[in-house]
């Protein structure tokens, strides 16, 4: 975009387009989605997933004009924050007599873990790029991250929200991964999981969730309980064909053949009416706020930025890569939501706080001097 | 690259070109599994598309059966034996209850039902399959319908429904003959390779009787509703309805109205009526009482009903028209006359009855002291010792041989579950049964008809009604189209004629059932008496004491006398003598030519016995759950169980006169084989008494 001629105001010119309108588009198609999930009305979904988004998009405004050296001082802080905010929620579920997962605020309902998946890619990229460079493959580069990730990750998983852990740990393990440690270290670590995974299933996993990820290898084992959601969800997804059976006429979610038609399954639902294009579509928009996301980090030209931006991308990623297989049935049910069109707010802010964050790498990398050295 | 030595130098060049190349790595895994997604959708929906339409079609649309409505039962005139009701009915289905016993509460305190009922439905909820639909209740009115309609929500498993019931119009005069209906149960089930119509909440298949020998035809072709549902089963609208076939009526050649009257008039005796066409063979009655109400089976046999019935001495359960099996008594003298003449016995030749007869070396009694006896006083005074000497003399082989030939001991072509053939005894029967010689008295025995000799009552009509026409017929139950010209059996013209004198006198003569003239100047009915003695002279007199150990009395018929076109049979069980029986051989008769006498003389008897055969089972079944309610025996839980234990009570109850035949049976003096008028409930009869016997 030529900003210099453009009869645009430069501040809104100078807003990374490319990314916003297909985002724009992605949220509008997923209100769609919910309007027809309602049974073809605006409440109570599509109306609260448009008015969030806008919420969200000030606060990603917000966080865009965050310099760069405020966000390096609030880092450590945040984390311990969230970090706090986790243990309170696991006291008040004791207390209460259950598993609690949110802090009623008054205003809004907030999953601290939820808070945690960006944060936890901020604080690592805020380590990395203090850490000497020597020392990144000294034992120290490994075991300090890991404490930060093993920490949040056990307070969730004793929620027990195994979905949310795992997405703490994949998005800080990327970020360890970019930052250059030994890759022998990864393989290592690879194949632990593979030794622990089994281990893992017997003893970590509730039963509810043993038995979904046993659904997975044999969905006719239990087609009425565990196996229901992905079978219907293959079904919706299945008989929607190329062009689907077209809009508001979705069977499986206006008869509640589908399960949560609105949030983990929605692309189900979308994909019942609308078939194998809107499939294309969504996973194609996907595809173009992702591909932004990895420029802008690798055009960062310092270390913080960079895997702060790249963090970001793969935090987004993994929502999505695990909805989709979810709903395909190529993952077991595991509750994470579909990014921007999936009706719920915590993952609405999640998702922002990411955009937000690759926006705010955005406009330092265009602020700051190409070619430009490390911080 | 960094890795040169050992230990890599590492920079700050070095890690951003590590960034750099594992940033391409990860965003090409991410694209990779973009582009893996986007294939596996492609594959679910193209590859995939028809299955997964189908099943979302089969989630969709959810197909229920209309239970086809039943084909009628007609009689031969058209008038329904076994119709259907519309009504209002609830089922369950066990395998969708959430609480059992406490649903069946609920529902019991909507519906009103009986705590017999309730136990009764708790007990079945339990035993059947989960599939099987539970009938809880038919014939519900629209208030208890709708009531419980709206409480739906709260109660899964329950299906309220509008459908058809079976209806029996006369009820227990037609329950052996025509059987009754009730949901099929797990063998059938799989019998008929799980066909969903079996199970079908309100689908009832026909158990016992002609309801099941003609199922296939009777059941129809079910229809069909197709409605949009919802997961939780909500139904959101009827997309397509194929309305069911009827089942194709079955047309009986039993005159319905007939066959209620007899069984009436049967009144509080244990016995059976059969009337044939002697024409065609049809079957025009086949009334066996007491009986049970097929409207009450239909829901599934109660409790308290099975054990009444079951503890009844007169075996209510039993069809006695095909499964009781009586010694057939003097009734067959007329038939052993015939056999006579054919082995070239005149009709005029003459013996002397002291009393009785030597026969052989032995002196056998008679009933009474008859004097100088022919062919005719023979059957009309029923006078034994003729038969002991002619049997004596042309050998009971002959004799047998025109029994078997008449009907006796013979199976019929008939659609019945089925039917006992009895015992023709002769000498090679009797060695391979007992293996022992056959003796005098064994002729003697059989002469009379007692002995081995057993025969239905069916076997009694047609042979009543083959005597009497000299022509083969065969009885037939479905009016099918014209029968075929019946073959003769060549016997002469005047040895039929002389038959039928003799036993016109029986009734109209000098003979020994004078009491059932038919009240009519220009019609007669001929006849022959029996009575049958069940146990020893010295156990019981025939007529008063224990009622099992009372004589059978018997009595086949004809009429008219000159051109016969009705035959038939009466046997009544214990009934002391044939006194019980040819009252109402006379009033059945009465009833067939003139239907406003005949009830007439009904009407009368029905005020003594307390009601019609339905008023008075009602009124029993009230006062037994009364008494014994809660103390009764299950009944077992299929019912061809209850029918299998029936009828092997049936085969041994039979066994019972062959216990005396191993000695002579000694007729009873002055006793009459032929019935002298017992106290039996015939107190209206119009008749004057017969003649000194």
């Amino acid at each position: 975009m030529n900003r210099a001629n453009s009869i645009i105001p430069e501040p809104i010119a100078r807003q990374p387009w490319p990314m916003l309108i297909p985002l724009f588009l992605l949220v509008l198609f997923g209100a769609a989605v919910l309007y027809s999930a309602a049974g073809g009305s605006m409440q109570p979904f599509a109306s609260s997933h448009l008015f969030r988004f806008g919420v969200f998009l000030l606060m990603a405004a917000v966080i865009t004009s965050f310099p760069r050296e405020l966000v390096r001082f609030l880092t450590y802080p945040a984390y311990v924050i969230v970090l706090l905010l986790l243990v309170a929620v696991e006291i008040m579920g004791t207390l209460g007599g259950g598993s609690q997962r949110w802090i009623d605020l008054g205003f809004m309902v907030l999953q601290p873990s939820e808070l945690m998946k960006p944060v936890i890619v901020v604080v690592l990229a805020h380590f990395y790029s203090s850490l000497p460079v020597g020392l990144i493959t000294s034992w120290r580069a490994l075991l300090v991250p890991a404490g930060l990730i093993l920490a949040p990750m056990a307070l969730v998983l004793m929620q027990p929200d195994l979905g949310t852990s795992l997405a703490i740990a994949f998005g800080g393990a990327v970020v360890m991964l970019l930052a250059g440690l030994p890759m022998r270290w990864f393989i290592g670590g690879g194949i632990a999981a593979v030794v622990a995974a089994p281990l893992a299933f017997f003893f970590a996993l509730e039963e509810y969730q043993q038995r979904r990820v046993m659904t997975l290898f044999d969905p006719e084992s239990d087609p009425l309980g565990a196996g229901y959601h992905i079978a219907q969800s293959k079904i919706a997804i299945g008989s929607g064909g190329i062009v689907g059976k077209g809009f508001n006429n979705g069977s499986q979610s206006h008869l509640q053949y589908l399960p949560e038609p609105h949030t983990d399954f929605v692309f189900a639902t979308m994909a019942e009416e609308w078939g194998l294009i809107g499939g294309i579509f969504v996973i194609g928009i996907f595809a173009i706020i992702l591909r932004w996301g990895t420029r802008v980090a690798l055009a960062s030209r310092d270390r913080f930025s960079s895997l702060l931006a790249a963090g970001m991308v793969a935090t987004i990623f993994f929502y999505i890569a695990v909805n989709l297989m979810m709903v395909m049935g190529m993952a077991p049910v595991v509750g994470i939501p579909l990014p921007f069109m999936s009706h719920g707010g915590s993952s609405m802010m999640t998702n922002m706080i990411c955009i937000g964050a690759l926006m705010m790498v955005n406009r330092w990398n265009r602020n700051a001097p190409r070619g430009g050295l490390t911080s | 690259m960094a890795k040169r030595r050992n230990r890599p130098i590492v920079s700050a060049s070095t890690l951003k070109n590590t960034f750099d190349r594992r940033s391409m790595v990860v965003g090409s895994i991410q694209g990779g599994i973009g582009v893996l997604l986007a294939a596996r959708m492609g594959y679910l929906a193209i590859a995939e598309n028809e299955k997964y339409r189908l099943e979302s079609e089969s989630n969709r649309v959810n197909l229920t059966l209309i239970p086809p409505r039943r084909g009628w039962i007609l009689d031969r005139n058209g008038a329904p034996l076994a119709s259907n009701r519309a009504d209002f009915r609830v089922d369950l289905i066990p395998e969708r209850l959430k609480d059992a016993d406490e649903t069946i509460d609920q529902i019991g305190e909507l519906l009103e039902l009986n705590p017999n009922r309730i136990a009764d439905l708790k007990r079945e909820v339990s035993q059947v399959s989960g599939f099987q639909p539970v009938e809880v209740a038919s014939g519900l009115n629209y208030e208890q319908f709708a009531a419980l309609s709206v409480r739906l929500p709260d109660m899964q498993g329950v299906v309220p429904q509008r459908g058809f019931s079976r209806f029996y119009p006369t009820g227990p005069s037609v329950g052996h003959l025509v059987g009754y209906v009730g949901p099929a149960n797990a063998e059938e089930y799989d019998e008929e390779e799980r066909n969903p119509l079996l199970i079908t909440p309100g689908y009832k298949i026909g158990k016992d009787g002609l309801e099941k020998q003609f199922e296939q035809a009777l059941r129809g072709e079910p229809g069909a509703r197709r409605v949009e549902v919802t997961a939780s089963g909500r139904i959101i609208r009827d997309l397509e309805t194929r309305e069911d076939v009827q089942g194709n009526p079955v047309k009986l050649t039993i005159d319905g109205p007939l066959q209620d009257y007899a069984a009436r008039r049967i009144g509080l005796e244990s016995g059976s009526v059969v009337v044939m066409d002697c024409q065609t063979g049809d079957l025009l009655c086949m009334a066996s009482m007491p009986s049970f109400d097929p409207n009450s089976f239909s829901d599934g046999i109660g409790s308290v009903e099975y054990s009444m019935l079951r503890e009844d001495e007169r075996v209510p359960l039993r069809n006695k028209v095909l499964k009781g099996l009586y010694p057939p008594g003097s009734t067959v003298k007329p038939m052993h006359c015939m056999a006579f003449l054919k082995e070239g016995v005149r009709p005029d030749e003459t013996i002397i009855c002291g009393g009785g007869r030597r026969i052989g070396n032995r002196f056998f009694n008679c009933w009474s002291n008859h004097g100088v006896v022919d062919m005719a006083k023979a059957i009309y005074q029923s006078c034994d010792s003729y038969f002991y000497h002619f049997a004596q003399q042309v050998g009971f082989d002959k004799v047998a041989a025109m029994a078997k030939g008449l009907g006796l001991g013979q199976e019929f072509e008939l659609p019945v579950t089925s039917q006992f053939y009895g015992t023709v005894p002769n000498a090679e029967w009797k060695l391979n049964k007992f293996e022992r010689e056959w003796q005098p008295f064994d002729t003697v025995n059989a002469s009379i008809g007692q002995g081995y000799y057993l025969a239905s009552p069916l076997q009694l009509a047609v042979m009543s009604a083959r005597l009497a026409t000299g022509k083969v017929l065969n009885p037939r139950l479905v009016l099918d189209g014209a029968v075929t010209d019946p073959l003769s059996y060549n016997f002469k013209d005047d040895e039929i004629n002389y038959i039928r004198q003799a036993m016109s006198d029986v009734v109209n003569g000098p003979g020994t059932a004078g009491r059932g003239r038919l009240p009519f100047p220009d019609i007669k009915m001929a006849g022959k008496t029996g009575t049958a003695q069940v146990v020893s002279l010295n156990i019981s007199d025939g007529r008063t004491g224990p009622w099992k150990f009372r004589d059978h009395g018997l009595f086949t018929f004809f009429a008219p006398l000159e051109n016969p076109r009705y035959a038939g049979a009466v046997v009544i069980e214990h009934g002391g003598g044939s006194g019980a029986a040819y009252p109402i051989a006379r009033d059945v008769m009465t009833f067939m030519f003139d239907p406003a006498k005949g009830l007439e003389a009904l009407n009368a008897l029905e005020k003594q016995w307390g009601g019609t055969a339905q008023e008075r089972l009602d009124a029993k079944y009230e006062s037994y759950a009364a008494e014994r309610g809660a103390s009764v025996t299950r009944p077992p839980r299929r019912d061809e169980d209850i029918f299998d234990r029936v009828e092997a009570e049936a085969r041994v109850a039979a066994q019972q006169s062959e216990e005396i035949a191993d000695e002579f049976v000694a007729p009873r003096p002055l006793a009459t084989p032929s019935g002298a008028p017992t106290p039996a409930p015939d107190s209206a009869s119009p008749a004057t008494p017969g003649p000194a016997q």
